[in-house]
């Protein structure tokens, strides 16, 4: 295995019942960065996801975590990767910090570490004030945030975590969406499924796209703009009181322009980076009065649903 | 492993069904008690005085709700029942249990720690029982125990032990092979209800009867009626247990078991022997009762032990 990949499987195949759930899966993910396991529902996330902790044997191929095989070491693999599942239990009759203590005893670490590190990661999720309250009596969205401190508390290398946010308010999607963009400084890195793009691309580095068990697309957010849209990342629209074909071409010179296309009075130029300034300029060194400018960048809804529309 | 069974220990303690099953626990001996109160001055047997508080039956008290038979129908396997059902499929529900299973822990320990809790939870159960009853009914008759009976009573002890645990070994399994608490539940209830009461008492005579009708009542007819009976309901555990307890606290055996069932020819009684069985021969006579009861919860803790480790988890 190559220095700095952290997870890496190889033909990864699962199925269930002659459907296969999870099609010669090749995934690999570098240390410390966080890693967006998109997809639509059922496209196989979850089981690629039990395969990777050893908890599903797959059918071909093989999957490891730093370094250990997940099918044949899979206690190795669970000492190292921390889970929190989509719908994240705990014992309703025993409160959050003895919660945690359990999980942290079953860790081995030892009880005045826990203890320390129970009430900082309390703190850090937001819940410092229900430490000892029963877990029965907490909101869907207070389980989320214990699931959160559940994962990090044997501080893991490997933290994989399957809709993290689903459940919160806006002011916990961003404490918890912050707790998970430091996790790469303390040397852990992050599996993070989610459907909501926004979070993604705000907290992932790279961002794998499933469908249907494959691989559709993998790579940075930069990367895969540019593959999905040969255009770029930008699409900046200017509208003028006329148009000239000389202007057209003026604009197809610029540099990092890849296409320009024109609407009537409207010009929609697709460019690798924002331009405004130089395409004002030439407009106006053109003596044609500029009406209105535009730029949308793309984001990965946009990539997203352009993978899916071609399905 | 440790941490889970400690974790499960603390878990039944503070638990509402721990609280139910004490009282259980001090009603079956406060009832057993009574009928020692009500019925054991008629007795006059010298032999086995203290074994009597375990076995007296007061007239107008059906045989179901003696202490032996009442332990074997009812408190065991309801007892066994109410520590293992939820075992995993409570997990499952909950959500806890891809949680628990995510961490460096083998998988097979959790369910041993789990049955190990529940065997310790049931042990204190029956032996508060037995010792309930031993000690109020000693200041009740003031007839201490002789060696024999105490050995007799703690083999009884084991026996039951062991007798729960195969309940709490089958609850278990339904627990892992189910999803849902629920069925898991009405599954072990009902083959409680199953082997309990309609196998022994409707079922198994019905059967013996068609195979071995005693219509022309000759003394040989019957006898096979009620040897085939007999083998038939040996495969009850309930019975299999019930009848190696009479044998263990009523040392003139057998007989009192023919009641309980309420086959016995008239022309059988005088077939028995009145006299009780030496220990030793009573150990030799439940012997096998004991293995079949012990391969029987092996069995059911081998089966759950395979389907667990074989089954997939998945949190939705």
């Amino acid at each position: 295995m190559d220095k700095g990949i952290v997870v890496e499987t190889k033909d990864l195949t699962k199925s269930y019942d002659g459907v296969t759930v999870v099609d010669h899966l090749n995934l690999r993910i570098t240390e410390n960065e966080i890693f967006g396991l998109l997809g639509p529902n059922g496209a196989g996330k979850t089981t690629t996801i039990l395969m990777l902790l050893g908890l599903t044997e797959p059918a071909v191929g093989t999957a490891h975590v730093c370094g250990f095989n997940s099918t044949r070491e899979p206690l190795k693999v669970k000492r190292l990767v921390g889970y929190m599942p989509e719908k994240v239990g705990f014992y309703d009759n025993l409160t959050a910090r003895k919660n945690l203590d359990f999980i942290a005893e079953l860790n081995n670490i030892s009880y005045t570490e826990s203890q320390h590190q129970i009430d900082q990661l309390l703190k850090a999720v937001g819940l410092s004030e229900a430490v000892d309250m029963p877990v029965g009596k907490f909101s869907r969205g207070m389980k989320q945030r214990l699931g959160v401190a559940d994962v990090l508390i044997k501080k893991p290398k490997v933290a994989i975590f399957d809709e993290p946010t689903a459940g919160l308010d806006p002011e916990g999607i961003s404490q918890i969406l912050d707790l998970i963009a430091n996790l790469p400084q303390m040397g852990t890195t992050v599996i993070m499924c989610s459907h909501r793009l926004y979070e993604v691309q705000q907290v992932c580095h790279s961002i794998g796209i499933l469908s249907k068990g494959r691989m559709v697309v993998e790579g940075s957010l930069d990367q895969l703009g540019r593959e999905a849209f040969a255009g770029g990342r930008y699409r900046i629209e200017v509208e003028t009181t006329e148009s000239t074909p000389q202007l057209v071409d003026t604009l197809k010179g610029v540099s990092g322009v890849t296409k320009v296309e024109t609407e009537g009075n409207r010009l929609l130029i697709s460019a690798d980076s924002d331009l405004r300034t130089e395409i004002a300029k030439i407009v106006v060194q053109s003596n044609i009065p500029l009406v209105e400018m535009k730029i949308h960048e793309f984001t990965l809804d946009d990539i997203y649903m352009k993978y899916f529309h071609e399905d | 492993m440790r941490t889970i069974f400690r974790k499960e220990l603390a878990d039944y303690f503070t638990s509402v069904r721990f609280l139910i099953l004490l009282v259980l626990v001090l009603l079956t001996s406060a009832a057993t008690l009574y009928f020692d109160f009500k019925g054991i001055s008629a007795t006059t047997d010298t032999e086995f005085v203290f074994l009597k508080l375990f076995t007296t039956q007061p007239e107008g008290i059906p045989t179901l709700f003696t202490f032996p038979s009442f332990i074997a129908i009812f408190f065991i396997p309801i007892i066994g029942i109410a520590l293992g059902f939820d075992a995993i499929s409570g997990e499952r529900t909950s959500g806890t249990i891809s949680r628990i299973l995510s961490q460096p822990i083998f998988r097979d320990s959790v369910i041993t720690a789990k049955f190990l809790a529940g065997l310790f939870i049931l042990s204190i159960m029956v032996v508060t029982t037995v010792l309930l009853v031993s000690g109020f009914g000693l200041r009740l008759i003031g007839v201490p125990p002789s060696l024999e009976e105490i050995f007799r009573l703690f083999t009884y002890l084991v026996f039951t032990i062991i007798y729960g645990a195969f309940w709490m070994g089958l609850a278990i399994l339904f627990s892992i092979v189910f999803r849902r608490v629920s069925t898991s539940l009405i599954t072990s209830l009902a083959l409680w209800l199953f082997f309990g009461l309609f196998y022994i008492l409707l079922i198994a005579p019905a059967i013996a009867n068609a195979l071995a009708p005693t219509a022309d009542g000759t003394a040989e007819a019957i006898l096979q009626n009620y040897e085939l009976e007999l083998t038939l309901m040996r495969f009850s555990p309930n019975f299999l247990f019930l009848e190696a307890s009479e044998v263990l606290l009523q040392p003139p055996p057998v007989g009192s078991l023919l009641g309980v069932i309420g086959v016995i020819a008239s022309g059988l009684a005088s077939w028995m022997t009145p006299n009780p069985l030496s220990l030793g021969q009573s150990l030799l006579l439940i012997w096998p009762h004991l293995t079949s009861l012990l391969c029987l919860t092996i069995i059911c803790f081998a089966v759950s032990y395979v389907v667990f480790m074989r089954q997939e988890i998945r949190a939705t």
